[in-house]
């Protein structure tokens, strides 16, 4: 297989690796505030992610490291041409980390209170500016010789806008599935209340995306072409009505995983439908970027593709022993009063 | 301004800023490491406290580290698209190890460290703040053999309009980006001995916790000892490397105007750039500079006025910050060693002028590290890769100057706010004191009953 083939593949595990982490963590963030009735529900709930989110956050780190590495033309383009809402996702993630690492710093309501709400904040952005970015990215951009022709307002486009929305939905689904599994008592039953209501819009606008996308995108095209691949969407939406069914029979880590499957294979299902593009153009298709004009020699691609193979598969087996160390659930009633992280 | 400025400002604010955490990070994760690695093998309390105080330190430092960090891997996209593509093909490879192989261990280790006390076992606890400070070394390796690249490159070919790798051995292997890995490590461990020694000095002025600041201190004055000896001598060989790949920014670095045979040192001198002449130039060491530049007092040093005006550096930024962190390294060993002999002996408490001048001295090394990378960056100019690509050439295309100003003044605002939440933090964590017994251990083993 070339090696172009090759960091497409892992360039979209990264991806949804990343999504399927730091997808719950955003979601933790937006209802850390609603869910958490006391200082101790609301400790307990951040609790859930503190020895987690950082890792999880670097598969980011690493997608942005691999697409320079890999497709450093595409990393040039892309960057620069999304220079403001990647500048408020970079905000966003800076006041989120600094938001849950600070937040049990110093005792007192207050500062408590205020990170909170930059914690709700910082994770409600980058979970919707993923999606306008990932929308903008499957409709293309306006580029051509010329270079961009866009802004910040013409990536809010109808299309862009429901991506967004459809990620803040998964997120929040996502989220409070996790609260659910990994808290007890009455939190972890509003967290499963929460998921089972919040399933009902998250259903609506996962088939307004899919049906929007067939009219603003050329994703289903791969897809026509090669039948066998519809496996893919159509996992996505097994899994989608899976979530339901466990969640509301209370089999929370069953919805979970269902819920991680989905988002999964929604970026695939994406990701798929790009392909050879990492970056479409929407008004001249000669400059689109694709695996084969913006990546990196085949020398690069070699000893990357080594690094990758030798090590990603280390970070998942510590990644994975480190979620066991800490697979207890968290009772809220037993974080003590001030104490909590 | 234009794009090129004020996309320079915005990444020497946002790598500067970045950097005063690393240092730290650096250097107080081995510190702690140390404390944990006696409280195993001792089982004194009293080194559990020490490693739970200057971890929660540790810990605020990290956190800012961390966030300030994720700027510097979107900014050369961001800011920097003719660069990146023009190098990402030799210069991206290190990013992305950098990530896979540091970032993940650092921060999968440091949630273990900061939640597992109650979980794992002490040694394994232990353990996990050894890796997290090992990883953190391993990020500023591949950090500085990318760095190194942009200093020193090696390993490619131009080819396809851009610069492409062909030997990944001479890029790991670059001389340039590993003296600069022990130059700038051994910095952090640097400001971590006296970030140490200048709280414990606070607590030993006050008669606070006397024996739990004076075995800090104890521990942090050795530390720094070591390091600010062995920083000294990274940077002498630093010299060289920078003498035999950038003349001019050598030149720079010494206000040398006229190129010289046995060229002498002068330790008084001070640049008038405009004539192209030293309008002070006193004290000179004969064949000073050829010895110090290239280890060989006969060498010839090239001048400044071998260079075409537009190739040459910064003269009075390099020279003055290089002069500024030279005279700050001597006064880091001379502090250090009295430390030391005044620790060793235990007498720390019967010098409070002492102790306060190592208070005050605490941002010293912080200012060293910052004018270092001074020297580095600004004495590189106007190359962003030594020789191969000019800055002016590398800065985005699609990217307006508005743009740049509304990021620049965001940073700032952002930036600011972080940097009074961290001191404010700092101050009042280490003007508290460790707490009494261990309560940590009560704390998450109450948590640990759920």
């Amino acid at each position: 297989m070339e090696f172009q083939i090759i960091w497409f593949i892992l360039w979209a595990v990264l991806w949804a690796v990343y999504f399927m982490l730091d997808g719950f963590d955003l979601g933790v963030g937006m209802l850390q505030k609603f869910l958490g009735r006391n200082e101790a529900e609301r400790g307990a709930i951040i609790r859930t992610i503190g020895p987690v989110w950082d890792g999880n956050e670097v598969w980011l780190l690493t997608a942005g490291g691999a697409t320079f590495a890999a497709f450093p033309t595409t990393y040039a383009l892309m960057f620069s041409y999304l220079y403001t809402a990647l500048l408020l996702i970079l905000f966003s993630l800076i006041v989120r980390g600094v938001s849950v690492e600070l937040r049990g710093k110093e005792e007192g309501a207050t500062w408590r209170s205020r990170w909170e709400t930059a914690f709700l904040i910082s994770s409600f952005l980058p979970a919707l500016l993923f999606g306008v970015a990932f929308g903008n990215i499957f409709q293309g951009l306006p580029m051509d010789a010329d270079g961009y022709h866009g802004n910040l307002f013409t990536l809010l486009n109808p299309y862009g806008l429901l991506t967004g929305i459809f990620f803040v939905l998964l997120f929040l689904m996502h989220g409070a599935l996790w609260i659910g599994v990994k808290t007890t008592g009455d939190l972890s039953k509003r967290a499963s209340g929460f998921a089972n209501k919040v399933w009902y819009p998250l259903l609506v606008v996962a088939v307004l995306f899919l049906i929007h996308t067939k009219f603003a995108t050329n994703l289903y095209s791969n897809f026509v072409g090669t039948p066998v691949l519809f496996v893919m969407p159509l996992l996505a939406v097994l899994a989608l009505l899976g979530i339901k069914i466990f969640a509301a029979k209370g089999a929370l880590l069953t919805a979970f995983a269902s819920s991680c499957v989905t988002i999964l294979s929604v970026t695939f299902t994406g990701v798929i439908g790009l392909f050879p593009n990492l970056i479409p153009s929407s008004i001249d298709p000669r400059y689109s970027l694709t695996i084969f004009n913006s990546s990196s020699s085949p020398y690069t691609l070699k000893i990357m593709t080594g690094v990758a193979l030798v090590f990603v598969p280390i970070v998942i087996a510590y990644q994975a022993w480190n979620y066991r160390v800490f697979r207890k659930k968290i009772d809220p009633n037993e974080m003590e009063q001030g104490k909590a992280y | 301004m234009d794009v090129v400025m004020l996309s320079r400002l915005q990444f020497a604010v946002t790598a500067g800023f970045h950097f005063i955490f690393v240092p730290l990070t650096l250097g107080l994760s081995l510190l702690v490491a140390f404390m944990e690695t006696k409280y195993v093998r001792t089982g004194d309390e009293m080194y559990l406290r020490m490693t739970k105080f200057w971890g929660k330190l540790f810990l605020i430092n990290f956190a800012l580290g961390i966030v300030t960090g994720i700027t510097l891997e979107f900014q050369f996209g961001m800011n920097w698209a003719e660069y990146s593509k023009y190098v990402g093909d030799i210069f991206g490879a290190p990013l992305a190890i950098e990530a896979t192989l540091a970032f993940f261990l650092e921060s999968t280790f440091i949630g273990l460290w900061i939640f597992g006390w109650d979980k794992i076992s002490k040694k394994l606890h232990a353990a996990s703040i050894w890796i997290v400070s090992i990883a953190a070394s391993l990020s500023a390796l591949w950090i500085l053999l990318a760095n190194g690249w942009m200093q020193k490159p090696v390993g490619y070919v131009l080819r396809n309009g851009r610069a492409e790798m062909v030997d990944f051995g001479a890029l790991v292997t670059n001389s340039y980006g590993w003296s600069k890995f022990f130059h700038t490590v051994l910095a952090g461990y640097v400001v971590a001995a006296f970030f140490v020694m200048g709280i414990s000095a606070y607590h030993l002025l006050r008669r606070n916790e006397i024996s739990f600041f004076k075995a800090s201190f104890r521990m942090a004055a050795t530390f720094g000892l070591v390091t600010s000896l062995l920083v000294f001598i990274s940077g002498d060989f630093h010299a060289v490397e920078v003498s035999t790949t950038q003349p001019t920014k050598l030149a720079a670095m010494e206000a040398l105007w006229d190129t010289q045979r046995g060229a002498p040192y002068n330790l008084l001198a001070f640049p008038d750039v405009e004539n192209e002449r030293n309008s002070v130039e006193a004290i000179s060491i004969p064949k000073g500079l050829s010895l110090l530049a290239y280890h060989d007092g006969n060498a010839e040093v090239k001048g400044l006025k071998d260079f075409p005006k537009e190739l040459r550096p910064p003269v009075m930024a390099t020279f003055l910050s290089f002069r500024s962190m030279a005279a700050l390294g001597m006064l880091f060993m001379l502090l250090s060693l009295i430390a030391w002999l005044l620790a060793r002996k235990g007498v720390l408490e019967s010098y409070p002028l002492f102790l306060k001048i190592m208070l005050f001295a605490i941002p010293l090394p912080y200012l060293a590290n910052q004018v270092g990378w001074i020297v580095a960056e600004v004495g590189r100019q106007p190359w962003i890769v030594y020789g191969l690509l000019k800055t002016s050439d590398a800065v985005s295309k699609a990217v307006t100057p508005m743009q740049v100003i509304g990021s620049l003044v965001g940073f700032t605002l952002l930036y600011g706010f972080l940097a009074i939440v961290d001191i404010y933090l700092l101050t009042k964590t280490a003007r508290k004191g460790p707490e009494d017994e261990s309560p940590i251990v009560v704390k998450t083993n109450k948590i640990a009953g759920n």
